[in-house]
């Protein structure tokens, strides 16, 4: 612990802890977690950035309060103390949105619930926050949202722009003029399975190009 | 990892609750306001962009005052009651009591055209959860001017496709009646055929959802079937 005090605030391993989430230890598609609101949130691209923002700003705070805390919360509760600080925080995000973003809150609709339900923030609760301190805990939160929004973004990127033939609500390939020469959208990108599918994808492109990820039998 | 009593762990629980308690009631009270305004303004707007005028924020209490004319309810005989607010009606609380007992709004407003239209509050259930919207009607009491829907909890992409124009637009100039029947608007799976003027194109992925919100028009619009015939011209 006190040669971490001296640890300066971007020290290397301070910046692989945001960094590192995005590739070799994505939360998606290598802890496979949050793999349920990654189908639910990606079919289009709008929904998909504000659940990753929303999830980054809660896992992040979460792991602060419970990185605070890790000292005086006993063992035999801290899975609850963890879920009570979620929900806490999740319902205030929702009634904040609902008063002062009243747009957003209605685009995100039932997603803000179903934060409390995403498996990265107990599992970086529990895995990191609990033995560590705050900060880092804030820049471990800050870099798995990030992870896990940056799959959001890439799945809903696809999904939306072969399902719906758009991105973002624009209709891109309307404007490029394809459906003249007799291309259709996807019906089957809008339906849950290709979320999991492209999910494969991605996983599969990751462990091609890193062959350190592949698991030795 | 250090131990800790039970003594301990109760209180700590205990003032964890208190603190997280205090902490959601406070936040509830002193946002309830903003959130009540914001519905309230929601509800205007979704008025006005049922007779094609698109409002914001900022604008829709000055629109919804030049636009909307007259307001009242009537009961399922189509006689209006005196003495109630329409704007303040829970259509979900009337559809739990008897038919002969529910207030049902009627609004009348004027288009940018001078065509007097009457818009009429729809709710009901889709997938997840409820829908709600709002149909205006041409003088004939038949023809569809403008709809707009919207929902609780759909899926995005799927079912909530609904709130969007594209699905809205489809909408116009159907017609409720076939002769003196009330037909309402089918919602079709796989495409309406063309020319269809009791049809629309259902929600490919939202099949329940679609179901839902037809089945709203349906019950919902039905009521007014007295009124209807009593005013149309």
């Amino acid at each position: 612990m006190s040669d971490q005090e001296k640890e300066p605030v971007f020290s290397s391993k301070n910046i692989k802890l945001l960094t590192g989430p995005l590739d070799k230890n994505n939360p998606i598609t290598i802890q496979v977690l949050g793999i349920c609101s990654a189908l639910a949130v990606t079919v289009k691209l709008k929904p998909a950035l504000v659940m990753a923002l929303s999830v980054t700003i809660v896992v992040a705070v979460s792991n602060v309060v419970i990185a605070a805390l890790r000292s005086y919360i006993p063992d035999r509760i801290r899975i609850i103390v963890q879920l009570v600080v979620i929900a806490t925080l999740v319902i205030l995000v929702d009634q904040i949105l609902k008063a002062y973003a009243f747009d957003v809150s209605k685009q995100l609709s039932v997603f803000v619930g179903l934060i409390i339900t995403n498996c990265i923030l107990m599992g970086r609760l529990e895995a990191f926050a609990m033995g560590n301190k705050p900060w880092p805990s804030f820049l471990d939160g800050l870099g798995n949202g990030a992870g896990y929004g940056l799959i959001l973004v890439i799945v809903a990127f696809f999904r939306e722009l072969l399902g719906s033939g758009s991105i973002l609500g624009y209709p891109v390939m309307e404007k490029i003029g394809v459906y003249s020469i007799g291309y259709e959208n996807n019906g089957m990108m809008i339906l849950p399975p290709m979320a999991l599918i492209v999910v494969g994808l991605i996983i599969w492109f990751q462990r091609s190009r890193d062959k350190s990820l592949i698991e030795h039998k | 990892m250090k131990h800790f009593s039970n003594r301990y762990i109760f209180i700590f629980s205990t003032i964890m609750v208190v603190i997280v308690a205090a902490l959601l009631s406070l936040a509830a009270t002193l946002l309830q306001p903003a959130q009540q305004r914001n519905l309230e303004i929601e509800k205007k707007k979704s008025m006005l962009e049922s007779i094609r005028i698109p409002a914001t924020r900022s604008n829709t209490v000055d629109l919804y005052s030049k636009y909307i004319k007259e307001s009242f309810n009537i009961n399922s005989g189509g006689e209006i009651i005196e003495g109630t607010d329409p704007f303040t009606v829970v259509l979900r609380n009337e559809q739990k009591k008897s038919p002969e007992q529910q207030l049902l709004p009627v609004f009348k407003a004027v288009t940018d055209e001078g065509e007097p239209v009457i818009i009429l509050p729809v709710e009901g259930k889709g997938l997840w959860g409820p829908l709600n919207g709002y149909i205006s009607l041409r003088q004939d009491m038949n023809t569809i001017y403008g709809v707009t829907f919207d929902h609780k909890s759909e899926t995005p992409g799927l079912g909530a496709e609904i709130n969007t124009s594209p699905f809205e637009n489809m909408f116009r100039d159907k017609k409720l009646y076939d002769n003196q029947k009330f037909v309402s608007i089918q919602v079709v799976k796989g495409g309406a055929h063309q020319g269809d003027i009791h049809g629309v194109d259902a929600i490919s992925g939202g099949t329940i959802t679609s179901k839902g919100l037809e089945k709203m028009l349906l019950d919902c619009l039905s009521k007014y079937d007295n009124y209807f015939l009593k005013n149309r011209n």
